[in-house]
């Protein structure tokens, strides 16, 4: 039978890991926009913050933060709801690895969001206030629609690495592909070949990703001429 | 803390009774990960940016593969998935080598590294300058020695910044060693985790070694770049 009638399993797998890496993308592009503009800020507080989030992230492996994340946060949530005297919340899994993976992936997106702020032209914002548009609409119809060119590569590469890092959430309890493919190998003693399975499944994910990002850089390139060499 | 330290101390850095664990052990995984990574990657390299097709193409598929999986599919394929298979066990080589969850910790993550380093080394070899390699030829340079005395010295040390970062990540990527039974830091840490239940401080240490790691590397390679890098002045302040 093919896949041993674990289709169904591998395919909520694949689907939970793919709503997974989206939502912590949606998640992490929210992190990074705010880190970005918090680092060019000129507060020496708030960019002092945003430089240590970034610092300290990036430094630390991700399976160790979400680790480290994953079992402080349930610990914390039981002391606060001991000391109101509730019963004990647990965590709902999924919830926490989105909320884990986006926080680590936010660190990275903040690098790439100031790289690419920074690389839109100053002269334009100042035609834009000149213009009489505020700080809001200056950023809304001038600095996002530029800075997401620039920014484009760098978000393809976290996408990349972000959907990678979801295999790692079956560690902490979730089931997605990774796990799935590993509960169907234990069963049927095909360890091999459903492994190999999840493994074309992400080859999939990012082969269908690259293409994506490849219409896209040509979508936010339009009528940006390239250098002939 | 105190407790933790005191009791799990020495497994955090090098030892836990039974043999070598925690920062040794993640040192050695990197050290030995990379070296398979980097004898890979120079010949791969080569042969990457080759004009030839049945040469480019094998390695253009390693190189596709081994990015667009997750690092711990390939370590489950291989410590889970040939362990699993009965043609490996029988044979007597191959059952002692991939019973062993470290060897098999290595192997994934030599491919694995060896599948990046090559497409930044391969990035540095096409970027290199057209006149050197034409001034190679009017020497009357080989083929071979073309490539030992002008490209390869001159884009293994333009990779140098992306590959610091590739090392880095290799860092990062050593802490799934764990699931294949590797007492490596973050081993140490969970089983200091199970057996004290101070969640935060467990890990807490664990990242903070992890830290310092990374801060020492980049550091180093700071140092290399402003060695090998001096003529480019980039690495300067």
């Amino acid at each position: 039978m093919f896949l041993y009638g674990f289709g169904p399993v591998l395919l909520a797998g694949t689907l939970k890991t793919i709503e997974l890496s989206v939502l912590s993308l949606a998640v992490a592009v929210l992190l990074g926009l705010a880190g970005a503009l918090a680092k060019l800020s000129r507060r020496p507080v708030v960019s002092g913050a945003a430089t240590a989030y970034t610092t300290l992230i990036r430094s630390v492996p991700d399976l160790v933060l979400m680790l480290l994340l994953f079992y402080s946060i349930q610990i914390a949530v039981n002391h606060l709801t001991d000391a109101i005297g509730l019963e004990q919340i647990d965590i709902d899994p999924f919830a926490a690895g989105v909320l884990t993976l986006g926080f680590i992936y936010g660190a990275y997106f903040t690098e790439t969001f100031r790289g690419a702020f920074l690389a839109v032209p100053r002269g334009q914002l100042e035609a834009g206030m000149a213009y009489g548009m505020g700080g809001a609409r200056v950023f809304a119809r001038i600095l996002f629609p530029q800075m997401m060119r620039f920014a484009l590569p760098g978000i393809g590469n976290n996408w990349q690495v972000l959907v990678k890092a979801t295999a790692l959430v079956s560690i902490i309890g979730l089931a997605d592909v990774v796990k799935a493919a590993q509960d169907a190998g234990k069963s049927t003693f095909n360890m091999f070949f459903f492994v190999l399975v999840a493994a074309l499944i992400y080859l999939a994910i990012t082969t269908v990703s690259n293409v994506a990002l490849i219409w896209l850089d040509k979508r936010y390139s339009l009528g940006v001429r390239k250098a002939e060499l | 803390m105190i407790d933790i330290l005191s009791q799990f101390g020495r497994a955090f850095l090098y030892w836990d009774g039974h043999g070598a664990s925690g920062l040794a052990m993640t040192l050695w995984l990197l050290v030995a990960s990379l070296a398979i990574g980097f004898t890979m990657a120079v010949p791969l390299a080569v042969a990457r940016v080759s004009d030839n097709r049945w040469v480019s193409l094998p390695v253009r598929c390693y190189t596709y593969v081994f990015r667009g999986t997750p690092l711990y599919v390939q370590l489950l394929l291989i410590y889970s998935g040939l362990y699993s298979l009965e043609c490996v066990r029988a044979h007597p080589t191959f059952n002692e080598f991939f019973r062993s969850g470290l060897h098999c910790a290595i192997l994934a993550f030599g491919l694995n590294t060896g599948a990046y380093t090559t497409e930044i080394f391969a990035g540095a070899i096409r970027a290199i300058s057209h006149g050197e390699v034409e001034a190679a030829r009017a020497y009357g340079m080989s083929r071979f020695t073309m490539y030992r005395r002008i490209v390869l010295p001159s884009a293994l040390r333009r990779a140098l910044p992306l590959y610091s970062n590739e090392v880095i990540l290799m860092l990062h990527a050593t802490t799934i060693a764990f699931t294949a039974t590797v007492p490596d830091v973050l081993k140490v840490a969970r089983d200091a985790n199970s057996a004290t239940y101070m969640s935060f401080q467990a890990f807490g240490i664990a990242a903070l070694i992890y830290l310092a790691v990374s801060f020492a590397l980049v550091a180093l390679f700071r140092r290399a770049e402003q060695h090998w890098l001096a003529y480019l002045a980039v690495g300067r302040r």
